[in-house]
């Protein structure tokens, strides 16, 4: 026993800690998949198709297996890989359709990249050598390329057993929800109301990559009892349950151990067909394997993200208060489902009415096959292409009706006193304040000056026009509630779950389901054990990415680690200190109720006697004397299933310069304020803005994922996909508003997506805002400079015609006044 | 096969290699220097940097062979009695990683541009790591790093009594 001493430890949330994760990450002592080097270990390479669609002869593999160190080449069949189910775990409705996804293809291949076979060898050099000698005999077919001829009467399908190419429709109705009006009959009004207007417009969300920079690797060691897969994935507890309803091994018999791993951003929340056949080739053989991909290989097979047209229709009054929203989605899947790859769209639903109020709704999205990589969930997940349909949107209206675009988003947002608010799509904001964000980037940004500045420049007629952009954008993160992902069919919950081990030295040892790939868990989860266990930060150590130790958890994605995982940490170190109470008061010979616990002590009230949680620690290892009745031990195990969401929100502004003669678009200054809830650690918080808002400007300058008319990815290596650089960006001015979440106890809400969400429509509408003077009312993403200088070009030639229907009037920037814009009437 | 010798992180190694292997395959494979890593397959992403015989090199780009009679230098040979070099340390200050994975090459890379440059504006700092790939961190706080590191490493500064890492220590 010790008397209390009065030396509380500083609070550790709010801190803004260096990384415990740095140390063997800024030496190299890494524990990346590929680092793996067991004894014997053999080396996979796979043969894939150049073709996008093509039925597979006969495969020839004997001059391969000439090669010195092949040990075996195989085709689909010889290890069961054409048989395989790979599983998709979101079944939005009913009737999706859903074709056979195999580990490796057998008789058809349907996207260029698809593995047709195997080749395994002492060494990577020589299975990549002998992969190139198996000889496949394809027979080509027309390749599916885009959505809308896809849907039609007759065209080629995909997957021909399927009868057509349409996966599934999904509508959301407000008026049929009973959240709000017919969105139809909303639309139907306006356009018979003198005093409304219907805009309408067609946005594409071009197909991206995630492109973390750790290409996936994965090893399967299958000889002891548990046979172990170590992956860089986000998702080991859901890769082990899913190896083993999917291949229909006993689940007991796998360990999946997901070490250090290089990024993630959704692009590795799978199960991936190479990870399927590494174990199968492993099992084969009986001997341990590695597949590690090549960069070409992971921009070509890995899930890409987005791809999207998205037609939307806005109803309106002339004075700028929104009457109805119709969202018409076409959302390609690619070639097959991926794990969450259908439910990625829905996702969007519930964002396009974003941060406003919005009387009637409509959602119609309808999912399409088509012969490339397939999609699935990238950084934001269906909530970028929600944010940018309407942040978009929003300017594309305010422009038409003359009205500032900021003053007309004011018009229509959530106001801070209406929080809880239920939105629309159904959801109940719980706070938030746009407001409060909204002023203080307006003042960092200086919005009036740099409006003064465009002005200025258009007036000299510069060659280097300025564009103000904005987006105020709010998210759902924290996936999720387990009910409301019921609802949505979803194929699991959305709990989380934590362990806390109390070691006999007082140390705590913190087993967490949740599994990062750079998000700085170790540091930020200690941080918030120390508060409430009241230990120092230094003695917590986090536990995760391996089902041995974190035998239950569902990993980490949708924003999730912190707001859901993080509340079943506090949660179990509740229960710590509760078990830990009555042997507190055993030991200091008090009545339980009169014993107290604060900074890590518990004290008898008004004494200064007490017992630190870790010397309690010790005396339930030793276990000598505790209370009659009670365990000795003071571990706890909690599991959280939050109620709600949680809805991070902020307003991003973006000030490009647009060269007009080469049409190349330089950042010039980009400045946001986003409400996070809580801020656990300001360092990591600010970081992950930072890395968002990279991605986000990506796709709004850079990043794209074409493919040619064959079906050919045309962006198959990093001298293609063009990855900003540092001399492609500027330095961010970012800041924190926060109103606390009143959704979990931390008032947490997360923040891996939020910057990635909202800057891709500031971007754009920024370069629409520097080039609307000239006739131009949109340019495809990624606005590059030949994107931008032809648009300036082609609308400098066309600018005035009244039959061009989606060229605004010269003149008429968002800067401009409604003195140079038509009469609402007449648009 | 060829017989190559090395200094790698001040060890003598003598082996014989492929004449097609690169050289990060050779410190990966060979020697167990998993530090460096691989991030591509075209030369564009510069995970794999080290510096041979002083200067950075993307060691991919590099044949094993012609590292022979050279002394190579990855991100696990700066630390000197157990501490960190400027660069190192200004990384972990600044929150300059997040997956880590783009951090030994850009180390590297920064530590090959403060070599030339010893006083980086921010510009100089965003061309000069220019060819080094990173996902996660925007670069903000890469370039913040270098230019602490810059700092810190000025002669006179007390760069070489580095803060412990350990535990953290905001
Ligand atoms: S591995 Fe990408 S540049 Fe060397
Ligand atoms: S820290 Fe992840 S790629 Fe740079």
């Amino acid at each position: 026993m010790t008397t209390v001493e009065n030396n509380a430890p500083a609070q550790e949330i709010g801190r803004d800690r260096r990384r415990k994760e740095d140390r063997r990450l800024i030496t190299g002592r890494t524990r990346w998949t590929d680092n793996q080097a067991l004894t014997g270990l053999l080396h996979l390479s796979i043969v894939r198709s150049p073709f996008a669609h093509a039925e597979i002869g006969s495969i020839d593999t004997s001059a391969a297996k000439q090669i010195p160190g092949v040990v075996a080449v195989y085709t689909a069949s010889d290890i069961g890989a054409d048989a395989v189910q790979l599983p998709c775990a979101w079944p939005i409705t009913k009737d999706m359709k859903s074709p056979q996804r195999p580990a490796l293809a057998g008789s058809r291949v349907n996207f260029a990249g698809e593995g047709v076979a195997v080749v395994v060898a002492r060494s990577a050099a020589a299975a990549k050598d002998a992969a190139e000698l198996v000889e496949v005999d394809y027979t080509e077919l027309e390749p599916v390329l885009d959505m809308e001829e896809a849907l039609k009467e007759g065209a080629t399908l995909v997957h021909p057993e399927l009868g057509t190419n349409e996966n599934a429709q999904w509508v959301f109705d407000s008026g049929e929800a009973g959240s709000g009006g017919s969105a139809t009959e909303a639309l139907s009004a306006a356009e018979k109301a003198d005093d409304q207007v219907v805009i309408t417009r067609r946005f594409r969300q071009q197909r991206l990559v995630p492109v973390f920079m750790e290409p996936r690797s994965t090893v399967v060691d299958p000889s002891g009892e548990q046979l172990v897969m170590w992956s860089s994935t986000q998702v080991p507890h859901i890769l082990k349950t899913m190896l083993a309803l999917t291949l229909g091994l006993p689940e007991h018999k796998i360990r999946v151990i997901a070490p250090d791993v290089g990024g993630g951003f959704g692009g590795k929340i799978a199960v991936a067909p190479e990870e399927v056949v590494t174990l199968l080739v492993a099992q084969k053989l009986g001997k341990p394997v590695k597949w590690t991909e090549t960069r070409s290989e992971s921009l070509l097979t890995a899930h890409h993200g987005r791809d999207q047209i998205q037609d939307i229709s806005m109803a309106v009054t002339k004075d700028g208060i929104i009457k109805g929203l119709d969202v018409k989605l076409l959302a390609d899947m690619g070639a097959y489902l991926g794990l969450v790859g259908p439910g990625v769209p829905i996702l969007g639903a519930f964002m396009f009415n974003a941060i406003y109020k919005i009387p009637a709704y409509r959602f119609d999205c309808t999912n399409v096959f088509t012969t490339k990589t397939l999609t699935d969930a990238y950084r934001g997940a269906g909530r970028p292409e929600a944010t940018f349909g309407i942040e978009r949107m929003m300017d594309e209206v305010a422009v038409e009706l003359g009205l500032e675009p900021m003053e007309f988003r004011k018009k229509n947002w959530i106001k801070h006193e209406e929080f809880p608010f239920t939105t629309v799509s159904t959801l109940t904001y719980d706070t938030g304040n746009y407001e409060a964000a909204t002023d203080q980037a307006m003042q960092m940004f200086d919005y009036d000056g740099l409006r003064r500045e465009q002005e200025e420049r258009r007036k000299r007629g510069d060659v280097k026009q300025l564009g103000l952009g904005i987006s105020t954008f709010t998210e759902m993160c924290g996936l999720a509630p387990s009910r409301v992902l019921g609802s949505l069919d979803y194929g699991a919950g959305g709990w989380e779950t934590a362990s806390i081990r109390m070691l006999p030295t007082g140390k705590a040892e913190v087993v967490v389901g949740v599994s990062p790939h750079g998000q700085g868990h170790e540091t930020a989860f200690s941080q918030i054990i120390a508060d409430k266990l009241g230990v120092p930060f230094e003695d917590v150590e986090i536990l995760h990415g391996d089902t041995q130790s974190s035998y239950r958890g569902l990993d980490t994605y949708g924003s999730r680690s912190l707001a859901v995982g993080g509340i079943a940490m506090v949660k179990a170190a509740e229960k710590v200190v509760a078990k830990a109470k009555p042997i507190a008061a055993h030991m200091l010979e008090a009545s339980e109720d009169d014993i107290e616990f604060t900074a890590g002590k518990f004290s008898v009230k008004g004494t200064d006697k007490g017992v630190g949680i870790q010397d309690v620690a010790l005396a339930v290892f030793a276990a000598h004397d505790y209370p009659e009745g009670i365990e000795p031990d003071i571990d706890a195990h909690a599991t959280f299933d939050p109620e709600n969401f949680s809805y991070p929100h902020g307003t991003h502004l973006c000030a490009v310069e647009v060269d007009t003669e080469t049409g190349f678009v330089q950042l010039h200054k980009y400045v946001c304020v986003d409400d996070v809830g809580t801020v656990i650690n300001p360092l990591i918080v600010e970081g992950q803005i930072h890395g968002g808002l990279a991605q986000g400007i990506a796709q709004a300058l850079f990043e794209e994922a074409p493919y040619d008319e064959s079906g050919t990815l045309l962006s198959g290596t990093l001298v293609d996909y063009t990855l900003p650089s540092a001399a492609d960006l500027i330095n961010f001015d970012t800041a924190n508003t926060s109103t606390p979440s009143t959704t979990n106890p931390l008032g947490v809400k997360g923040v891996g997506e939020a910057g990635t969400i909202a800057s891709t429509p500031a971007v754009v509408n920024a370069v629409l805002d520097a080039v609307r003077q000239y006739g131009v009312s949109d340019i495809d993403m990624p606005t590059t400079p030949f994107r931008v200088w032809t648009a300036i070009n082609s609308a400098k030639g066309t600018a005035g015609r009244a039959d061009e229907a989606d060229v605004a009037s010269p003149g008429a920037g968002l800067g401009s006044t409604a003195k140079d814009m038509p009469e609402g009437g007449n648009l | 096969m060829a017989r190559i010798r090395t200094t790698v992180d001040g060890l003598v190694y003598e082996d014989d290699v492929e004449p097609r292997m690169l050289l990060v395959q050779y410190l990966r494979e060979r020697l167990g220097k998993t530090g460096t890593v691989i991030g591509c397959d075209t030369s564009n992403c510069g995970a794999c940097t080290v510096h041979l015989d002083g200067l950075s090199v993307k060691s991919c780009s590099v044949l094993a062979v012609q590292a022979n009679g050279s002394e190579v230098l990855t991100v696990e040979g700066l630390e000197r009695d157990g501490q960190l070099h400027p660069v190192q340390q200004a990384f972990h200050d600044n929150h300059a990683l997040q997956c880590g994975y783009c951090t030994p090459g850009m180390i590297m890379q920064s530590i090959d541009l403060l070599g030339d440059n010893p006083d980086p504006t921010e510009q100089e700092v965003r061309e000069g790591i220019e060819g080094n790939l990173c996902r996660c961190t925007g670069y903000q706080n890469i370039v913040r790093a270098v230019q602490d590191a810059a700092q810190k490493m000025k002669p006179g500064a007390t760069a070489s009594q580095p803060a412990s890492v350990a535990g953290g220590g905001a």
